[in-house]
């Protein structure tokens, strides 16, 4: 019924950022499908019924927009796999500026 | 630890481990033993029976801080000698599941793609321990990102069940259950997002409760599944659990899903449940957790702790939730999605684990190799399984229909609890399968969480209470006691009253474990 | 890279006779809170990198967003002062995305329930008419860190070694108001552009929600322009672009779009679905990255956050607290200056109007404090290359010089050198007056002995003015001016001279 293949896992690797080895792909296609196949029971369930994302009881929750402190620069740095100039230092970006 | 920090309790050392939270603090706070002595004891116990992940221990623990549980120690033992107000749990020791911020230990979540990082932050809950005065002795093992039911996915090595070490301890907080079950901690943090606190409980004879969801911060819990998981208690008897419940619970800010009204009385609830009166109780059986994949012995115990209610004067019903069927196909489908959201973060940019940075590759490469490398097998499937229920094309029919389910899920308990007062069902179908049993097919891994699922999708409470062992296999079975949300308390009192009848100690698996020190 | 070359555009006028451009404007304003949309970090520009930081913003494990309840507020006022629908239940949704500026991986977002929707805006054109221009929705989301690119020739993102991330804007609130479709401008769509964005800003600024700076990146509009054959009514393909930095820009920016894609399209090419972004100098617009044809976000609500239901009492209050909004202003002050249409409009044009009614407010006279705004300091403007609102002098200056001409301290000439020397920063007119000695000569015996004295100069003429030759006391006046170096008050001096030789 589901049907995820071998280049479905490769493209949902891809959307993911995992770089998937090819024996993963084979198990993932099959153990996924599998998954999918099970959980796909929830189909039966009419349209018509509203959704729930959530089930906390309450609404409007919001903060005052009163400032807080900040973390002292090296903090926020410490974990850092590279740092530069109090900038988190990462490789190059392949894309458009945004 | 060196000889020199042994305490010498010898007897009297064993038997603090033995002791259940609420007996420890009453000694504490009558200055019979201090702090420091408990503390000692706990990680002595930790140093004879965790061992290193290598297979031979209990492996609860993930990081243990000695020093610092010895100082937090120290400073419970004066605020208690200076006589002033303390809380009740003030100077007992306790574990911490290792998926909660903490700034003075790593947290790792059980994955390697956290390597390294320290916090800068307390989470809400470990800052209520420290305020109340309880001992952090440290971190414990669980599935990566409390992705599983057994710690079998942790990056880490398995934790193993002090009921027979071969056997897994539940999961994901296996290692919070496995600690006060084997006597390393006599109470601990769990987290439950579709069972990880009471499956865990169930297997290793030990209490576990999820609370209503909203009612303790999530803040500092990495998060799996936010509109699931939920932090909890675990220990050795429902009044502890209760203790450390009323601790950690209550309105926090810094989380806005945290719910805005009174912690239900808990302990009240426990210490009433005790005096063993459920006269007019009404309990609900619920007709969907029996019959095929049930374990005979499990299915026996839990009969019997039905009768056992029925002779405390509850009136015991049966009930059906037809819709609970579709429970876990939801949960598989909820659960993934929000982890591939919430686990995108993990991209090596900010903190954590870098592979592949050799200067000629974009981030992207950098983050795809990275996560490939970090993360285990059961988070790829999940965020996988995830990212394809929310895309474009399987949105209505996965990611929405679940959502779908989860309103049928909510209407049925709804309904249940117009009659009853509680649910009660089997924790888990089975008692703990063997290490290795299941790591290969991911949905025989996935029926452990059956019953305990319902109860995250809608949000109420839900506690795990030891009702002894499978005739079958001797492992300890599950008692799970379900109540509406905000009414926490009602499962408490039941919990409590079923566990006093029944009258057997739970206590610390120390037979087996002293073999096992012998051996080392 | 290499150039990609274009081209070259048609006129909108050539376009408008084959096609009928159809655009949607896309704004993203910064709320000027104090704090952070969703952590309690100060909401600053331009701070030190990464110390405006924490758990949440820096998308930490563990941490949750809590939302500032001051930029709910903005959102809903800005609604309501663009006409727009408040929506009883709304929330929050995840746009999942990978990119490194933003911490989380993911986007806290509005998605299917924006918090406000289906309003408009009257946009006043250059020749008085109003362009409706139907808004769509706004909605509230959170902004991204700020990469500085490393390395490579031009310290731009292609070809860069490495780059550099501050999260210091990471979490700062955003609006993003989204128009419908503008059909039917024609040739006046790139004005149609300008004149919405100009109009939403000024709505903006009297809010006082934003500082509007597009320079500063606190208000970023992105075009999206497609061209439908005229007498069809299907959209062509749309590209979007960004990086529009200023109100010109956006005109400049959909006029060359325009252009662009009628050249591809008559030429039998099609428009590729993308993103482009605006050259400033050039004028042009390039290709970014390709839009992965249907770039799926995987929105779904967000978990941690609860759903919002601005209750009809808050709303109320809030639009009760609305100030007067900008057409409301221009219609009053029509009336209360006794202002032609004319008028009006070369106030909204020259982007004076709050300008004047701040000098007004101040104390001018509405025609003294209209004068001085739309001619010498807009000249001065024109010649300083920057815009009215950011000549170095404030309305409060120009009325205390407009009232030391009343009183009689300053000539109209004078005036002008004392403007030019707060705009010069020597500073408030008082001073600018004192350090350049700029005070009219006032005293009526100094100026009366000058005046003799240049009559004693020039008996002749003084003989002609008492000959009843009053037209002769111009060189008088001319020389009394010159011996005061320009600081009396020629009329007083002309009523002075004829006195003497009365
Ligand atoms: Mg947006
Ligand atoms: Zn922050």
């Amino acid at each position: 019924m589901s049907d995820i293949t071998r280049d479905d896992v490769a493209h949902l690797a891809r959307l993911a950022r995992l770089a998937v080895t090819d024996d993963e792909l084979d198990t993932f296609s099959r153990q996924i499908d599998a998954i999918v196949d099970t959980v796909s029971a929830v189909g039966d369930i009419p349209d018509d019924v509203p959704p729930t994302a959530q089930v906390v009881p309450q609404t409007n929750v919001l903060r005052p927009d009163a400032t807080e402190p900040s973390l002292p620069r090296e903090a926020a740095l410490a974990g850092a796999p590279s740092a530069e100039e109090g900038r988190f230092r990462v490789p190059r970006i392949l894309g458009e500026e945004l | 630890m060196s000889d020199t920090q042994r305490s010498g309790a010898g007897a009297s050392g064993e038997e603090l481990l033995s002791l259940d939270a609420t007996e420890l603090a009453r000694r504490l706070h009558a200055r019979e033993v201090s702090s420091v002595e408990v503390t000692r004891a706990h990680l002595e116990r930790i140093e004879a029976v965790d061992g290193d992940g290598g297979g031979d221990g209990v492996h609860a623990f993930l990081h243990v801080d000695a020093d610092g549980a010895l100082a937090a120690a120290e400073v419970a033992d004066r605020a208690i000698a200076d006589g002033g107000p303390v809380s009740p749990l003030a100077g007992v020791p306790i574990a911490v599941k290792d998926n909660m911020t903490t700034t003075d230990m790593p947290t790792t979540c059980g994955s390697r793609i956290l390597d390294g990082w320290r916090p800068p932050y307390d989470a809400t809950v470990v800052g209520r321990l420290r305020a109340a005065g309880l001992v952090p002795l440290g971190k414990t093992n669980l599935d990566e990102f409390a992705m599983g039911s057994s710690t079998e996915n942790s990056a880490f090595g398995p934790s193993r069940n002090p009921w027979d070490l071969t056997r897994i301890p539940g999961g994901s907080g296996g290692g919070s259950s496995a600690a006060v079950a084997a006597g390393e901690a006599p109470l601990a943090l769990g987290s439950d997002t579709g069972g990880s606190i009471r499956q865990p409980g169930a297997v290793t004879g030990t209490v576990g409760v999820k609370p209503t969801y909203g009612t303790v911060s999530r803040f500092g819990l990495v998060a799996f599944s936010s509109s699931l998981d939920q932090i909890g208690p675990c220990g050795r008897s429902v009044l502890d659990a209760a203790l450390l419940h009323e601790v950690i619970a209550g309105h926090d800010p810094r989380d806005q899903t945290s719910v805005d009204a009174p912690v239900p009385p808990v302990v009240e609830a426990a210490l009433a449940g005790a005096r063993g009166d459920l006269a007019g109780v009404r309990v609900g059986v619920v007709s969907e957790f029996a019959g095929e994949g049930y374990q005979p012995g499990v299915s026996a115990a839990f009969t019997d702790a039905v009768r056992v209610l029925g002779e405390l004067g509850a009136d015991v019903v049966e009930v059906s939730c037809p819709s609970f069927s579709y429970a876990l196909p939801a949960y598989y489908l909820i659960a993934p999605s929000e982890a591939s959201s919430n686990l995108a973060r993990f991209d090596a940019m900010r903190y954590g684990l870098r592979v592949g940075d050799d200067g000629s590759r974009s981030t992207d490469d950098v983050m795809s190799l990275t996560r490939e490398a970090g993360f285990g097998a059961e988070v790829k499937r999940r965020i996988m399984i995830g990212t394809h229920a929310l895309s474009a094309g399987s949105y209505d029919a996965l990611y929405g229909k679940a959502q779908k389910a989860r309103t049928l899920i909510v209407r049925d308990f709804t309904a249940a609890f117009e009659t009853c007062d509680v649910l009660v069902s089997p924790t888990t179908p089975t008692t703990a399968f063997r290490i290795g049993e299941r790591i290969d097919d991911p949905l025989a891994m996935y029926l452990a969480d059956l019953c305990t699922i319902p109860s995250n999708l809608a949000g109420n409470a839900a506690i795990s209470v030891p009702c002894g062992t499978s005739a079958d296999d001797g492992l300890p079975v599950g008692l799970q006691v379900m109540a509406p949300a905000l009414a926490d308390d009602r499962a408490y009192r039941v919990a409590a009253a079923y566990e006093t009848a029944r009258g057997e100690s739970t206590g610390p698996r120390i037979p087996e474990l002293r073999a096992l020190e012998g051996s080392r | 890279m290499t150039a990609v070359v274009e081209s070259a555009p048609y006129t909108v006028e050539e376009v408008c006779e084959h096609f009928d451009p159809v655009m949607g404007l896309e704004v993203h304003v910064e709320l000027n809170t104090a704090t952070k949309m969703f952590c309690g970090c100060a909401n600053a520009f331009g701070a030190e990198p990464n110390t405006n930081v924490c758990p949440v913003c820096l998308g930490l494990p563990g941490s949750l967003p809590r939302l500032n309840g001051a930029a709910v507020e903005s959102a809903i006022r800005i609604g309501l002062a663009l006409n727009c629908r408040v929506r009883e239940r709304s929330g929050f949704a995840r746009k999942n995305y990978f990119y490194p500026d933003m911490p989380k991986n993911f986007q806290i977002s509005q998605y299917e329930d924006p918090i406000v929707f289906d309003g408009y805006l009257d946009v006043p054109l250059d020749d008085g008419t109003t362009w409706r221009v139907e808004i769509e929705r706004a909605h509230m989301e959170e902004d991204t860190g700020k990469s500085l690119h490393v390395g490579g020739a031009t310290g731009r993102i292609h070809g860069a070694d490495y780059s550099l991330l501050d999260y210091n804007r990471s979490g700062v609130p955003l609006i993003e108001i989204v128009t419908r479709p503008i059909i039917g401008a024609g040739v006046r769509a790139p004005e149609v552009a300008r004149a919405y964005v100009t109009a939403l800003r000024d709505v903006l600024r009297g809010l006082g929600v934003s500082d509007v700076r597009m320079d500063q990146g606190s208000m970023r509009c992105d075009a999206n322009v497609s061209l439908m054959p005229k007498g069809t009514s299907t959209f062509g393909t749309r590209t979007e672009t960004k990086n529009v930095n200023s109100l010109r820009s956006v005109e400049r920016a959909v006029r060359y779009e325009m252009g662009r894609h009628a050249g591809v399209l008559l030429s039998g090419g099609a428009i590729r679905q993308e993103t482009r972004h605006f050259d400033e100098q050039s004028g042009t617009t390039s290709p970014g990255r390709p839009k992965e044809t249907f770039a799926d976000y995987r929105f779904f609500p967000e978990p941690d956050l609860p759903p919002l239901e601005p209750s009809a009492d808050w709303v109320e209050s809030l639009r009760a607290g609305l100030p007067e909004r900008p057409w409301e202003r221009r219609a009053r002050v029509q009336t209360e200056w006794g202002l032609s249409d004319e008028e009006l409009r070369d106030l909204v044009n020259a982007d004076a109007l709050d300008l004047v009614a701040d000098t007004v407010d101040a104390g001018a006279p509405p025609e003294a404090a209209r004068s001085w705004w739309v001619s010498y300091l807009a000249q001065q403007a024109n010649t300083a290359g920057v815009a009215l609102t950011e000549l170095a002098i404030t309305p409060a200056q120009v009325a205390r010089v407009v009232a030391m001409v009343a009183e009689g301290t300053l000539t109209n000439k004078l005036a002008r050198q004392v403007v030019d020397g707060v705009l010069a920063g020597e500073g408030e007119p008082d001073e600018v007056v004192a350090g350049r000695g700029l005070a009219v000569v006032s005293d009526e015996s100094a100026l009366t002995a000058a005046v003799d004295e240049a009559l004693a100069a020039q008996p002749a003429v003084a003989e002609k003015i008492k000959a009843g030759k009053t037209k002769a006391a111009g060189a008088i006046v001319g020389a009394v001016m010159k011996a005061t170096r320009g600081q009396a008050d020629a009329a007083r001096v002309q009523e002075l001279v004829l006195e003497r030789c009365r």
